[in-house]
Protein backbone atom coordinates (compact mmCIF):
# COMPACT_ATOMS: atom_id res chain seq x y z
CA UNK A 1 0.00 0.00 0.00
CA UNK A 2 1.74 3.50 -1.12
CA UNK A 3 2.28 5.81 1.70
CA UNK A 4 -0.76 8.52 2.03
CA UNK A 5 1.36 11.91 3.12
CA UNK A 6 -0.78 15.00 3.31
CA UNK A 7 1.08 18.53 4.59
CA UNK A 8 -1.55 20.83 6.23
CA UNK A 9 0.72 24.37 5.87
CA UNK A 10 0.54 28.50 5.01
CA UNK A 11 3.08 29.34 2.43
CA UNK A 12 5.28 32.10 4.95
CA UNK A 13 5.08 29.56 8.08
CA UNK A 14 9.27 28.99 9.03
CA UNK A 15 8.08 26.02 10.78
CA UNK A 16 6.42 24.78 7.98
CA UNK A 17 9.18 24.96 5.77
CA UNK A 18 10.75 22.44 8.34
CA UNK A 19 9.06 19.84 7.17
CA UNK A 20 9.05 20.51 3.18
CA UNK A 21 12.90 20.63 3.80
CA UNK A 22 12.67 17.08 5.73
CA UNK A 23 10.02 15.66 3.37
CA UNK A 24 12.59 16.76 0.25
CA UNK A 25 15.57 15.41 2.03
CA UNK A 26 13.89 12.21 2.10
CA UNK A 27 12.53 11.78 -1.24
CA UNK A 28 8.28 11.95 0.36
CA UNK A 29 6.09 12.29 -2.33
CA UNK A 30 3.26 14.42 -0.25
CA UNK A 31 -0.04 16.32 -1.19
CA UNK A 32 0.43 20.30 -0.28
CA UNK A 33 -2.33 21.88 1.31
CA UNK A 34 -2.84 25.73 1.76
CA UNK A 35 -4.49 26.94 4.94
CA UNK A 36 -6.44 30.06 4.75
CA UNK A 37 -5.32 30.59 8.67
CA UNK A 38 -8.36 32.91 8.96
CA UNK A 39 -10.47 30.28 7.92
CA UNK A 40 -9.61 27.33 8.78
CA UNK A 41 -10.32 24.18 7.09
CA UNK A 42 -12.38 21.41 8.88
CA UNK A 43 -9.65 18.91 8.19
CA UNK A 44 -6.74 21.16 10.31
CA UNK A 45 -9.48 21.85 12.71
CA UNK A 46 -10.27 17.92 13.40
CA UNK A 47 -6.49 17.35 13.24
CA UNK A 48 -5.16 19.86 15.55
CA UNK A 49 -7.47 20.60 17.79
CA UNK A 50 -5.09 21.23 20.76
CA UNK A 51 -3.23 24.09 19.20
CA UNK A 52 -5.45 24.48 15.59
CA UNK A 53 -2.38 25.40 14.07
CA UNK A 54 -0.12 24.54 10.90
CA UNK A 55 1.88 22.69 10.18
CA UNK A 56 0.02 19.67 10.40
CA UNK A 57 1.52 16.09 8.46
CA UNK A 58 -1.10 13.77 7.87
CA UNK A 59 0.42 10.07 7.20
CA UNK A 60 -2.46 7.36 6.35
CA UNK A 61 -5.07 9.54 8.02
CA UNK A 62 -2.77 9.96 11.16
CA UNK A 63 -2.21 13.82 12.24
CA UNK A 64 1.54 14.84 13.84
CA UNK A 65 1.32 18.31 14.94
CA UNK A 66 4.66 21.10 16.16
CA UNK A 67 7.14 20.98 13.92
CA UNK A 68 10.70 19.62 15.47
CA UNK A 69 8.02 16.22 16.63
CA UNK A 70 6.78 16.32 12.83
CA UNK A 71 10.66 16.56 11.71
CA UNK A 72 11.49 13.48 14.17
CA UNK A 73 8.41 11.14 12.85
CA UNK A 74 9.98 11.83 9.52
CA UNK A 75 13.29 10.87 10.58
CA UNK A 76 11.84 7.64 12.84
CA UNK A 77 9.58 6.19 9.52
CA UNK A 78 12.03 7.07 6.13
CA UNK A 79 14.78 6.18 8.39
CA UNK A 80 16.33 4.14 5.71
CA UNK A 81 17.82 7.63 3.72
CA UNK A 82 19.61 10.45 4.71
CA UNK A 83 19.74 10.69 8.29
CA UNK A 84 18.54 14.31 9.89
CA UNK A 85 20.24 13.07 13.71
CA UNK A 86 23.41 11.79 14.44
CA UNK A 87 23.34 7.99 15.19
CA UNK A 88 25.37 9.20 18.32
CA UNK A 89 23.23 9.75 21.50
CA UNK A 90 25.03 12.63 22.72
CA UNK A 91 25.12 14.51 19.38
CA UNK A 92 21.11 13.51 19.05
CA UNK A 93 21.14 15.41 22.59
CA UNK A 94 23.21 18.36 21.38
CA UNK A 95 21.15 18.72 18.13
CA UNK A 96 17.67 18.86 19.92
CA UNK A 97 19.28 21.23 22.45
CA UNK A 98 20.02 23.71 19.54
CA UNK A 99 16.59 23.02 17.89
CA UNK A 100 14.85 23.98 21.26
CA UNK A 101 17.03 26.84 21.39
CA UNK A 102 16.24 28.15 17.73
CA UNK A 103 12.44 27.52 18.74
CA UNK A 104 12.62 29.35 22.20
CA UNK A 105 14.78 32.49 20.60
CA UNK A 106 14.84 33.04 16.83
CA UNK A 107 11.03 33.39 16.12
CA UNK A 108 9.86 34.79 19.46
CA UNK A 109 12.77 37.77 18.67
CA UNK A 110 12.42 37.78 15.21
CA UNK A 111 8.70 38.54 15.67
CA UNK A 112 9.50 41.42 18.36
CA UNK A 113 11.77 42.96 15.93
CA UNK A 114 9.08 43.05 13.04
CA UNK A 115 6.07 43.93 16.14
CA UNK A 116 8.02 46.63 18.45
CA UNK A 117 9.25 49.68 17.82
CA UNK A 118 11.88 51.90 20.20
CA UNK A 119 13.34 50.67 23.41
CA UNK A 120 11.67 46.81 22.56
CA UNK A 121 12.96 46.49 19.36
CA UNK A 122 16.36 47.70 20.46
CA UNK A 123 16.78 45.10 22.72
CA UNK A 124 15.08 42.19 20.44
CA UNK A 125 17.23 43.67 17.68
CA UNK A 126 20.73 42.85 20.50
CA UNK A 127 19.50 39.74 21.57
CA UNK A 128 18.84 37.97 18.03
CA UNK A 129 21.99 39.38 16.80
CA UNK A 130 23.59 37.31 20.17
CA UNK A 131 21.51 34.33 19.11
CA UNK A 132 22.61 34.23 16.09
CA UNK A 133 26.10 34.54 17.11
CA UNK A 134 25.75 31.68 19.12
CA UNK A 135 24.45 29.33 16.60
CA UNK A 136 27.81 30.89 14.37
CA UNK A 137 29.96 29.78 17.47
CA UNK A 138 28.33 26.23 17.81
CA UNK A 139 28.24 25.95 13.43
CA UNK A 140 31.91 26.38 14.00
CA UNK A 141 34.30 25.28 10.97
CA UNK A 142 31.76 22.95 10.05
CA UNK A 143 29.85 23.02 6.52
CA UNK A 144 26.15 22.25 8.11
CA UNK A 145 25.22 22.07 11.87
CA UNK A 146 24.72 18.29 10.79
CA UNK A 147 27.82 18.07 9.23
CA UNK A 148 28.49 17.29 5.90
CA UNK A 149 24.66 17.22 5.29
CA UNK A 150 21.79 19.47 6.56
CA UNK A 151 20.33 17.91 9.69
CA UNK A 152 18.25 18.35 12.52
CA UNK A 153 19.80 22.31 13.05
CA UNK A 154 20.01 23.13 9.82
CA UNK A 155 16.32 22.51 9.32
CA UNK A 156 15.17 24.40 12.13
CA UNK A 157 17.07 27.19 11.40
CA UNK A 158 17.39 28.09 8.07
CA UNK A 159 13.66 28.73 7.12
CA UNK A 160 13.82 31.99 9.48
CA UNK A 161 16.11 33.14 6.68
CA UNK A 162 13.12 34.05 4.39
CA UNK A 163 12.09 36.41 7.19
CA UNK A 164 15.57 38.48 7.40
CA UNK A 165 14.60 41.05 4.87
CA UNK A 166 11.19 41.72 6.90
CA UNK A 167 13.36 41.77 10.22
CA UNK A 168 16.19 43.93 8.73
CA UNK A 169 13.73 46.50 7.13
CA UNK A 170 11.44 47.15 10.18
CA UNK A 171 14.63 46.67 12.20
CA UNK A 172 16.28 49.22 10.27
CA UNK A 173 20.10 46.58 10.98
CA UNK A 174 22.06 44.61 8.49
CA UNK A 175 21.97 41.15 9.49
CA UNK A 176 24.77 39.77 7.26
CA UNK A 177 27.23 42.93 8.79
CA UNK A 178 26.68 41.67 11.97
CA UNK A 179 26.24 37.76 11.27
CA UNK A 180 28.61 37.17 8.24
CA UNK A 181 29.42 32.97 9.11
CA UNK A 182 25.31 32.87 9.47
CA UNK A 183 25.00 34.17 5.96
CA UNK A 184 28.04 32.40 4.51
CA UNK A 185 25.98 29.41 6.29
CA UNK A 186 22.55 30.24 4.74
CA UNK A 187 23.76 30.39 0.87
CA UNK A 188 25.45 27.22 1.92
CA UNK A 189 22.16 25.56 2.80
CA UNK A 190 20.44 27.38 -0.14
CA UNK A 191 22.59 25.34 -2.54
CA UNK A 192 20.66 22.44 -1.84
CA UNK A 193 17.51 21.56 -3.95
CA UNK A 194 16.02 20.35 -1.04
CA UNK A 195 16.09 23.48 0.80
CA UNK A 196 15.72 25.89 -2.38
CA UNK A 197 12.60 24.52 -3.48
CA UNK A 198 11.29 24.13 0.22
CA UNK A 199 11.91 28.01 0.51
CA UNK A 200 9.64 30.97 -0.74
CA UNK A 201 11.25 34.44 -2.31
CA UNK A 202 12.14 36.46 0.86
CA UNK A 203 10.79 39.70 -0.86
CA UNK A 204 7.71 37.89 -0.77
CA UNK A 205 7.59 36.89 2.32
CA UNK A 206 8.20 41.15 3.10
CA UNK A 207 5.53 42.00 1.34
CA UNK A 208 3.22 39.21 3.57
CA UNK A 209 4.55 41.12 6.55
CA UNK A 210 4.08 44.29 5.24
CA UNK A 211 0.22 43.39 4.77
CA UNK A 212 -0.07 41.75 8.35
CA UNK A 213 1.33 44.60 10.13
CA UNK A 214 -0.94 46.89 8.41
CA UNK A 215 -3.84 44.54 9.07
CA UNK A 216 -2.73 44.95 12.66
CA UNK A 217 -2.61 48.05 12.93
CA UNK A 218 1.40 49.00 13.55
CA UNK A 219 2.54 52.00 11.23
CA UNK B 1 30.12 21.30 18.29
CA UNK B 2 32.07 22.86 21.64
CA UNK B 3 32.28 20.55 24.68
CA UNK B 4 32.06 21.81 27.91
CA UNK B 5 34.67 20.55 30.50
CA UNK B 6 34.13 20.12 33.53
CA UNK B 7 37.58 21.61 35.30
CA UNK B 8 39.93 18.65 36.27
CA UNK B 9 40.25 20.81 39.70
CA UNK B 10 36.98 20.81 40.19
CA UNK B 11 36.00 16.84 39.38
CA UNK B 12 39.47 16.47 41.28
CA UNK B 13 38.25 17.92 44.67
CA UNK B 14 34.43 16.74 44.32
CA UNK B 15 35.51 12.94 44.30
CA UNK B 16 38.41 13.46 47.12
CA UNK B 17 35.97 15.02 49.29
CA UNK B 18 33.02 12.13 48.78
CA UNK B 19 36.18 9.43 49.68
CA UNK B 20 37.52 11.38 52.59
CA UNK B 21 33.89 12.05 53.82
CA UNK B 22 32.41 8.59 53.72
CA UNK B 23 32.67 5.52 55.82
CA UNK B 24 35.18 3.62 54.39
CA UNK B 25 33.16 0.55 53.40
CA UNK B 26 31.08 2.14 52.08
CA UNK B 27 30.98 2.05 47.98
CA UNK B 28 31.82 5.67 46.67
CA UNK B 29 29.01 6.72 44.08
CA UNK B 30 29.59 6.18 40.45
CA UNK B 31 30.82 9.46 39.33
CA UNK B 32 30.36 8.89 35.48
CA UNK B 33 27.18 10.14 35.77
CA UNK B 34 26.43 13.89 38.06
CA UNK B 35 23.03 15.79 38.30
CA UNK B 36 23.34 18.93 39.09
CA UNK B 37 19.53 20.08 39.85
CA UNK B 38 17.58 21.04 42.94
CA UNK B 39 14.84 18.95 45.38
CA UNK B 40 12.16 21.42 44.66
CA UNK B 41 12.32 21.02 40.71
CA UNK B 42 10.15 19.41 38.71
CA UNK B 43 12.16 19.38 35.87
CA UNK B 44 15.21 17.56 37.55
CA UNK B 45 12.67 15.08 39.20
CA UNK B 46 11.94 14.06 35.56
CA UNK B 47 15.65 13.35 35.36
CA UNK B 48 15.87 11.35 38.37
CA UNK B 49 13.13 9.51 37.48
CA UNK B 50 14.64 8.34 34.41
CA UNK B 51 18.44 7.61 35.83
CA UNK B 52 16.00 5.91 38.43
CA UNK B 53 14.15 3.88 35.70
CA UNK B 54 17.44 2.55 34.57
CA UNK B 55 19.21 1.70 37.48
CA UNK B 56 21.47 4.26 37.41
CA UNK B 57 24.02 5.26 40.28
CA UNK B 58 24.38 9.15 40.06
CA UNK B 59 25.85 11.93 42.27
CA UNK B 60 23.43 14.25 42.80
CA UNK B 61 24.85 17.73 43.23
CA UNK B 62 21.99 20.03 44.70
CA UNK B 63 22.14 24.08 43.69
CA UNK B 64 21.08 26.38 46.09
CA UNK B 65 18.54 28.81 45.11
CA UNK B 66 20.43 31.77 45.99
CA UNK B 67 23.86 31.19 44.48
CA UNK B 68 24.55 29.37 40.89
CA UNK B 69 27.78 27.41 41.19
CA UNK B 70 30.44 27.68 38.83
CA UNK B 71 29.83 23.81 37.96
CA UNK B 72 26.48 25.12 36.97
CA UNK B 73 27.38 27.82 34.81
CA UNK B 74 30.14 26.06 33.25
CA UNK B 75 27.86 23.28 32.14
CA UNK B 76 25.08 25.35 31.08
CA UNK B 77 26.64 28.94 29.78
CA UNK B 78 23.11 28.75 27.47
CA UNK B 79 20.58 29.48 30.20
CA UNK B 80 22.76 28.91 33.58
CA UNK B 81 19.81 26.92 34.93
CA UNK B 82 19.25 22.95 35.58
CA UNK B 83 18.71 20.39 35.60
CA UNK B 84 22.08 19.32 34.04
CA UNK B 85 23.56 15.75 33.42
CA UNK B 86 26.68 15.64 33.43
CA UNK B 87 28.07 12.06 31.56
CA UNK B 88 31.46 11.51 31.21
CA UNK B 89 32.69 14.72 31.66
CA UNK B 90 29.61 15.72 28.99
CA UNK B 91 26.69 17.99 30.27
CA UNK B 92 23.54 18.09 28.83
CA UNK B 93 20.67 20.40 29.41
CA UNK B 94 17.06 20.58 29.03
CA UNK B 95 14.76 17.85 31.02
CA UNK B 96 13.46 16.20 28.20
CA UNK B 97 16.49 16.61 26.09
CA UNK B 98 18.07 14.55 28.83
CA UNK B 99 15.46 12.20 29.56
CA UNK B 100 15.52 10.96 25.40
CA UNK B 101 19.63 10.69 26.19
CA UNK B 102 19.17 8.67 29.16
CA UNK B 103 16.64 6.25 26.81
CA UNK B 104 19.27 6.81 24.44
CA UNK B 105 22.34 6.12 26.20
CA UNK B 106 20.73 3.05 28.12
CA UNK B 107 18.70 1.52 25.82
CA UNK B 108 17.94 -1.92 28.07
CA UNK B 109 13.87 -1.97 29.22
CA UNK B 110 11.95 -0.38 30.43
CA UNK B 111 11.45 1.77 27.45
CA UNK B 112 10.82 5.55 27.90
CA UNK B 113 9.81 6.44 24.90
CA UNK B 114 7.37 4.17 23.01
CA UNK B 115 8.74 2.26 19.99
CA UNK B 116 6.63 3.10 17.52
CA UNK B 117 7.23 6.45 15.58
CA UNK B 118 3.21 7.54 15.80
CA UNK B 119 3.51 6.47 19.73
CA UNK B 120 6.73 8.53 20.23
CA UNK B 121 5.65 12.02 18.50
CA UNK B 122 2.28 11.88 20.79
CA UNK B 123 4.56 11.42 23.59
CA UNK B 124 7.03 14.32 22.57
CA UNK B 125 3.67 16.12 22.02
CA UNK B 126 2.15 16.05 24.92
CA UNK B 127 5.43 16.35 26.86
CA UNK B 128 6.03 19.71 24.73
CA UNK B 129 2.20 20.42 25.32
CA UNK B 130 3.20 19.99 29.17
CA UNK B 131 6.08 22.52 29.14
CA UNK B 132 4.41 25.35 27.23
CA UNK B 133 1.03 25.16 29.54
CA UNK B 134 1.77 23.54 33.23
CA UNK B 135 4.48 25.82 34.80
CA UNK B 136 5.03 28.89 32.95
CA UNK B 137 0.73 29.21 34.39
CA UNK B 138 1.54 28.40 37.67
CA UNK B 139 4.74 30.95 37.34
CA UNK B 140 1.79 33.64 37.07
CA UNK B 141 -0.46 32.23 39.80
CA UNK B 142 2.51 32.68 42.42
CA UNK B 143 3.34 35.95 40.83
CA UNK B 144 0.25 37.70 40.66
CA UNK B 145 -1.75 39.36 43.59
CA UNK B 146 -5.21 40.07 42.37
CA UNK B 147 -7.73 37.20 42.22
CA UNK B 148 -9.23 38.20 38.98
CA UNK B 149 -5.24 38.01 37.28
CA UNK B 150 -4.78 34.53 38.51
CA UNK B 151 -7.88 33.53 36.96
CA UNK B 152 -6.80 32.98 33.77
CA UNK B 153 -3.96 31.09 34.37
CA UNK B 154 -6.40 28.68 36.68
CA UNK B 155 -8.25 28.37 33.55
CA UNK B 156 -5.08 27.15 31.53
CA UNK B 157 -4.41 24.48 34.57
CA UNK B 158 -8.31 23.39 34.11
CA UNK B 159 -7.48 23.09 30.29
CA UNK B 160 -4.46 21.00 30.93
CA UNK B 161 -6.15 19.14 33.18
CA UNK B 162 -8.86 17.97 30.43
CA UNK B 163 -6.64 17.55 27.71
CA UNK B 164 -4.75 15.08 30.25
CA UNK B 165 -7.46 13.26 31.07
CA UNK B 166 -8.69 12.66 27.21
CA UNK B 167 -4.85 12.05 26.28
CA UNK B 168 -4.47 9.19 29.04
CA UNK B 169 -7.96 7.41 27.57
CA UNK B 170 -6.20 7.46 24.16
CA UNK B 171 -2.39 6.94 25.54
CA UNK B 172 -2.61 4.33 28.06
CA UNK B 173 -5.21 2.01 26.20
CA UNK B 174 -6.14 0.13 29.22
CA UNK B 175 -3.70 0.56 30.94
CA UNK B 176 -2.19 2.04 34.48
CA UNK B 177 -0.15 4.91 32.59
CA UNK B 178 0.44 6.72 29.73
CA UNK B 179 3.19 4.65 28.44
CA UNK B 180 1.04 1.65 28.79
CA UNK B 181 2.16 -0.98 32.03
CA UNK B 182 5.24 0.97 32.60
CA UNK B 183 6.24 4.94 33.46
CA UNK B 184 6.96 6.46 30.50
CA UNK B 185 7.61 10.18 28.69
CA UNK B 186 4.06 11.49 29.04
CA UNK B 187 4.18 10.21 33.18
CA UNK B 188 7.48 11.61 33.56
CA UNK B 189 7.22 15.02 31.74
CA UNK B 190 3.58 15.37 33.72
CA UNK B 191 3.92 13.55 36.94
CA UNK B 192 6.88 15.20 37.68
CA UNK B 193 4.61 18.32 38.25
CA UNK B 194 2.37 16.73 41.19
CA UNK B 195 4.15 18.29 43.85
CA UNK B 196 3.80 21.80 42.47
CA UNK B 197 0.35 21.22 41.26
CA UNK B 198 -0.45 20.16 45.62
CA UNK B 199 1.22 23.12 46.54
CA UNK B 200 -1.24 25.54 44.71
CA UNK B 201 -3.77 23.68 45.77
CA UNK B 202 -2.53 24.41 49.72
CA UNK B 203 -1.77 27.75 48.92
CA UNK B 204 -4.33 28.93 46.87
CA UNK B 205 -7.10 26.48 48.99
CA UNK B 206 -8.44 25.38 45.78
CA UNK B 207 -8.83 21.68 44.88
CA UNK B 208 -7.84 21.24 41.37
CA UNK B 209 -7.16 17.54 40.33
CA UNK B 210 -11.02 16.84 41.39
CA UNK B 211 -11.93 12.98 41.28
CA UNK B 212 -15.23 13.64 39.89
CA UNK B 213 -13.77 15.69 36.78
CA UNK B 214 -10.95 13.48 36.59
CA UNK B 215 -11.67 10.57 37.38
CA UNK B 216 -8.97 8.64 35.20
CA UNK B 217 -6.08 11.38 36.41
CA UNK B 218 -6.84 10.77 39.97
CA UNK B 219 -6.06 7.33 39.86
CA UNK B 220 -3.36 7.85 37.50
CA UNK B 221 -1.51 10.02 39.92
CA UNK B 222 -2.02 7.65 42.86
CA UNK B 223 -0.20 5.06 40.72
CA UNK B 224 2.51 7.56 39.47
CA UNK B 225 3.65 8.71 43.09
CA UNK B 226 4.30 4.92 44.42
CA UNK B 227 6.16 3.90 41.26
CA UNK B 228 9.64 2.00 42.77
CA UNK B 229 10.74 4.77 39.99
CA UNK B 230 9.64 8.33 41.79
CA UNK B 231 8.80 6.82 45.03
CA UNK B 232 10.25 9.40 47.40
CA UNK B 233 11.14 12.22 44.40
CA UNK B 234 8.07 14.08 44.74
CA UNK B 235 8.49 16.94 47.36
CA UNK B 236 5.87 17.77 49.59
CA UNK B 237 3.11 20.57 49.08
CA UNK B 238 4.00 22.32 52.43
CA UNK B 239 7.45 22.23 51.97
CA UNK B 240 6.87 23.70 48.47
CA UNK B 241 4.85 26.47 49.65
CA UNK B 242 7.05 27.13 52.07
CA UNK B 243 10.39 27.28 49.25
CA UNK B 244 7.54 29.32 46.88
CA UNK B 245 7.42 32.44 49.84
CA UNK B 246 11.50 33.09 48.54
CA UNK B 247 11.16 32.61 45.71
CA UNK B 248 11.04 35.46 42.72
CA UNK B 249 8.02 34.54 40.99
CA UNK B 250 7.80 37.72 38.44
CA UNK B 251 11.55 37.00 37.75
CA UNK B 252 10.91 33.43 36.96
CA UNK B 253 7.74 34.46 34.54
CA UNK B 254 10.34 36.20 31.86
CA UNK B 255 12.33 33.12 31.58
CA UNK B 256 11.10 30.78 29.20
Amino acid sequence: MADEVVLLDFWPSPFGMRIRIALAEKGIKYEYKEEDLRNKSPLLLQSNPVHKKIPVLIHNGKPICESLIVVQYIEDVWSNRNPLLPSDPYHRAQARFWADYVDKKVYDLGRKIWTSKGEEQEAAKKEFVEALKLLEEQLGDKTYFGGDNVGFVDIALVPFYTWFKAYETFGNFNIESECPKFIAWVKRCLQKESVSKSLPDPHKVYEFVVEIRKRIGIE
Amino acid sequence: MSMVKVPLVTRMSMQFNKRTNSNPICMVKSSEVKLIGKWSSSYTIRVKIALNMKSLEYENIEETLKHKSDLLLHSNPVYARIPVLIHRDRPISESLVIVEYIDETWPTPPSILPSHPYDRALARFWATYIDDKWFPSMKCIFAFEAEEERKPYFEVLEEVLERMEDAFGKCSKGEPFFGGDTIGFIDIAFGSFLGWLSAVEQKFERKLLIEAKFPALVKWAERFAVDPAVKGLIPEADKLVELSKSIKWRAAIEKK
